[in-house]
């Protein structure tokens, strides 16, 4: 130091001032780590899981008796558009994206996303979707359902200023989703730790990097959609009118073209999520890791091949419909596959059954419910009855919520203790399984009977015939105690941000490399990030941490016990 | 699956939850099988299109069943065989390349077997057949001209055809006459009567925003989108009553847009629609007759005309 002055003049920093590190809220609102972002995602997204919660429930009531006059039709076409748009525009979509906004760095190794400021612009417009969208309480919500064909979404016959919020939230999520893709394609390709090869990548890495390529080929198509169905409601063009040489068939095929590779967006991570969490309860590696991987990406391919198969009622050739159809079925096969995969991986394991685990199992045995009536809605002629009846309530349900949901909570109760530094207690967390478990069943099971015997989607009131007022009531009940289940959640998470046990770096004894840091994890994630040598790095760490200290008891610890059996 | 866990664990508080999920499972259960046939298949019993649906989803179900409870039932019995117990070692296996190329094939071909049934079963519930020789005497159908490669008509080319107008948020039923005025045509709303033992064509068609046709028992939904023109067929075999109702969202009240079909006997089809003709006749003498008094009027002086359109 001394010798500075001396001979030659040295570049150096100097500060003039330091400026202290925003506290409290300001904090929040200028961070661009990925951790708080992911977090204000999860908090925000799950807010708005409870409104569209709240909007179904009263939907639920209007339902339970008919001839109900609970709600008014205006409402109740106001509360499904709310409803549907809500949990898939701000609840599913996001919420993916706020966990692999946590995890995703951590899982690679990484110190934050490719582009934090972009990252934090993606949150915030996500958030100035949602308020726009939810503003439209204050005047006209839109009553056209989250699908908004045309020409009910025309200017003639909603001229209220609903369907302008639904368009501005399309484009908003819409941008904040794409920018988040973008983000975490550039942080998966470039970021990864040092010795994580392609093979190496955890599957829900896997599936964030899928989930972003359909994000990226999908929203291009409904932010294009909505920008001309804007245009045909206030500059006078004629794109989905067919009096104006248009056609408002042209509006459901670009819907679909992106509607149904949301569907898997939707679905993807939480397919990931499972097949994380699986072989840590399970105490076994994942079965058939390549396949479950390729299985990911097949699906996304043919994802962007099967759109008309929500078209079939429509005027269509008969070589249109059996193509989508064919192709409808070809994704039955990796799907299948990756569940085939995950029971096999619990087969021969020694499973744990936490909280997650449970979430985990249960996705599966309901997810298979939603994949086998997914085939029966494949087969065209059989769904010309089923579609736009409560039997595609049921199956998109069985997908979205037995799906999705379930997996959604899964990560909850595996990745809290991550976030917090603190384990949610598993006594209510089994309680939430079970009412979620039990009320999910009876609300959407008997829904697939409702849709059988004719009762259409979408209707404020049904007349009383056969037994429709009893399955209806069933249904109803049934939403009440999903609810509950929800709700415990909820409590859980208040509860145990306080007075949950501590939980230490890695509390499961897990595979991947977010469990090598401090819970919460310190902003910078690692000091030292250490070199993969194989799908499960902790494993290794843990082994390596055994052959040191030359203690040989825990999990993973013993090296291949099943190698000779 | 959760019934495994009656048995994992035994302190108190967990039996309890054990029990309470057991007893929902049953409760599940019992629902489903105090099912009749039709509380698990879709309507049918009006005709034979609908009744060839519902063969091909009681074929396609049977199929799931086995699927479903081949699935289950391994994920039920891993859980209960796998569970964590004291000296159990996890076998460390990552795959079995064998078995997953064998259960790829197998979901392949299951879905190709599937796919096989549903092209041998597609003509039965496409195909118009021929009305029977004691139906309602039928022309010729003229194919239309404008979007109709998938218009169906039967083998012999005669059929009932009656266009479907969907409208907020009632049916329009027209029933097209040898003369080309379509205002002569007969027409009814709310309700479609045809007579049995009859192929009777629809031509599906929407004049503000997209509705569906469905009525179950008479087979599947048809979607009428403004600009294009949907074709189904049925024939209903006895006189009957048949409900259904629009299937796609058209506005507030689309749950009010009832449509009902009435068969009767074909006699009786002619007498109702020969009196519909004679009240399209009579009103249609009447209106001439007031457009002849007006234009006679109308002669006398501009003035009143002036005056008349003012008038409440």
């Amino acid at each position: 130091m001394a010798a500075v002055d001396t001979a030659v003049q040295v570049p150096e920093i100097t500060a003039h001032s330091v400026v202290p590190e925003p506290r409290g809220w300001v904090s929040w609102v200028t961070t661009t780590d990925h951790k708080r972002i992911g977090i204000l995602y999860l908090v925000t997204t799950f807010v708005f899981f409870i409104l569209g919660g709240v909007e179904a429930l009263l939907m639920r009531v209007q339902l339970g008796a008919p001839n109900n006059t609970f709600l008014d039709p205006q409402t109740y076409n106001a509360l499904f558009t709310l409803h549907g748009t809500t949990m898939i525009f701000l609840f599913v979509v996001p919420i993916m994206a706020g966990f692999a906004n946590y995890f995703l760095p951590l899982m690679i190794g990484a110190r934050d996303m490719a582009f934090p400021k972009l990252n934090a612009l993606s949150y915030w417009l996500l958030l100035m979707g949602g308020i726009v969208f939810y503003f439209s309480l204050f005047f006209s919500p839109p009553e056209a359902g989250w699908t908004s064909y045309a020409p009910l979404t025309s200017d003639a016959y909603s001229a209220n200023g609903g369907i302008d919020a639904w368009i501005f939230l399309i484009h908003l999520t819409g941008i904040s989703s794409l920018i988040g893709a973008v983000n975490f394609y550039a942080t998966i390709a470039n970021m990864r730790a040092p010795g994580m090869g392609w093979g190496r990548l955890p599957l829900f890495v896997w599936s964030v990097l899928v989930y972003a390529i359909l994000l990226i080929l999908a929203l291009p198509v409904i932010a294009g959609a909505v920008t001309l169905l804007l245009t045909d409601r206030h500059f006078g063009t004629g794109f989905f009118d067919q009096s104006a040489g248009g056609d408002p068939l042209l509006w459901q095929h670009l819907f679909w073209f992106f509607g149904h590779p949301e569907v898997y967006i939707m679905i993807l991570p939480g397919f990931g999520m499972i097949s994380e969490i699986l072989p840590v309860f399970a105490r076994k590696p994942i079965f058939g890791y390549k396949a479950i991987a390729a299985a990911t990406v097949v699906i996304a391919f043919l994802a962007l091949l099967v759109w008309a198969h929500h078209m079939f009622a429509t005027p269509s050739p008969t070589v249109v419909l059996v193509f989508f159809m064919i192709s409808s079925f070809l994704i039955a096969i990796p799907t299948g596959v990756k569940i085939f995969n995950w029971v096999a991986t619990l087969w021969r394991g020694t499973i744990e059954f936490t909280t997650a685990l449970l979430f985990c199992v249960g996705f599966i045995s309901v997810f298979l419910i939603g994949g086998i009536t997914g085939v029966f809605l494949a087969v065209f002629p059989v769904d010309w009855q089923l579609t736009d009846t409560y039997y595609v309530v049921a199956h998109l349900h069985y997908v979205l919520v037995g799906g999705s949901v379930f997996a959604i909570f899964a990560g909850i109760y595996y990745w809290f203790p991550k976030m917090t530094g603190r384990l949610l207690s598993e006594g209510l967390g089994k309680w939430s399984f079970a009412l979620m478990y039990i009320g999910f069943n009876v609300t959407f099971l008997i829904q697939h009977t409702i849709g059988l015997d004719g009762m259409p989607r979408r209707v404020y009131e049904y007349p009383d015939i056969g037994n429709l007022a009893l399955y209806n009531q069933i249904s109803t009940v049934g939403s009440f105690i999903l609810a509950a289940g929800v709700g415990m959640t909820v409590i859980n998470v208040m509860r145990s941000l306080k007075k949950g046990v501590k939980a230490g770096p890695d509390p499961w004894k897990a595979n991947t490399l977010e469990w090598f840091t401090q819970s919460p994890p310190p902003v910078n994630n690692f000091d030292v990030i250490p070199r993969v040598r194989s799908v499960e790095p902790m494993k290794d760490v843990r082994r390596q941490v055994a052959r040191q200290t030359e203690s040989d008891d825990g999990h993973g610890l013993s090296p291949q016990p099943a190698a000779k059996a | 699956m959760p019934a495994a866990l009656a048995h994992a664990r035994s302190r108190p508080r967990r039996r309890v939850f054990a029990l309470t999920f057991a007893a929902a499972l049953v409760s599940l259960l019992a629902l489903a099988s105090g099912a009749s046939a039709d509380l698990l298949t879709p309507e049918s019993g009006g005709s034979s299109n609908a009744d060839s649906i519902d063969t091909l989803y009681k074929i396609v179900a049977a199929v799931a069943i086995v699927v479903f409870v081949g699935v289950e039932g391994v994920l039920i019995y891993s859980l209960i065989r796998f569970r964590v117990r004291k000296d159990a070692v996890p076998a460390q296996i990552r795959g079995n390349t064998k078995l997953e190329i064998g259960w790829t094939i197998g979901a392949s071909v299951v879905l190709v077997v599937l796919a096989i049934v549903t092209f041998v079963m597609l003509g039965d519930i496409r195909n118009a057949p021929n009305s029977d020789p004691d139906g309602f005497a039928t022309q010729k159908l003229e194919k239309v001209a404008s979007a109709s490669p998938y218009q169906t008509v039967p083998p012999n080319g005669k059929a009932l055809n009656i266009r479907v107008n969907g409208q907020q948020y009632i049916w329009r039923y027209t029933y097209p006459d040898k003369d080309d005025n379509e205002l002569n045509d007969v027409f009814n709303y709310k309700e479609l009567v045809v007579p049995t033992k009859t192929t009777v064509t629809l031509q599906i068609a929407a004049q503000d925003v997209a509705h569906s046709w469905w009525v179950p028992q008479l087979g599947g939904k048809f979607d009428a989108v403004p600009g294009h023109l949907n074709f189904t067929w049925f024939k209903i075999p006895k006189p009957g009553v048949f409900r259904g109702q629009c299937a796609e969202l058209c506005g507030r009240n689309h749950a009010d847009m009832i449509a009902t079909v009435r068969a009767v006997e074909p006699a009786q089809f002619k007498v109702w629609l020969e009196d519909k003709k004679g009240q399209i006749e009579a009103a249609n003498t009447l209106a001439q007759k007031r457009r002849l008094e007006e234009s006679e009027a109308d002669a006398e002086g501009t003035e009143d005309k002036g005056a008349g359109a003012e008038a409440p």
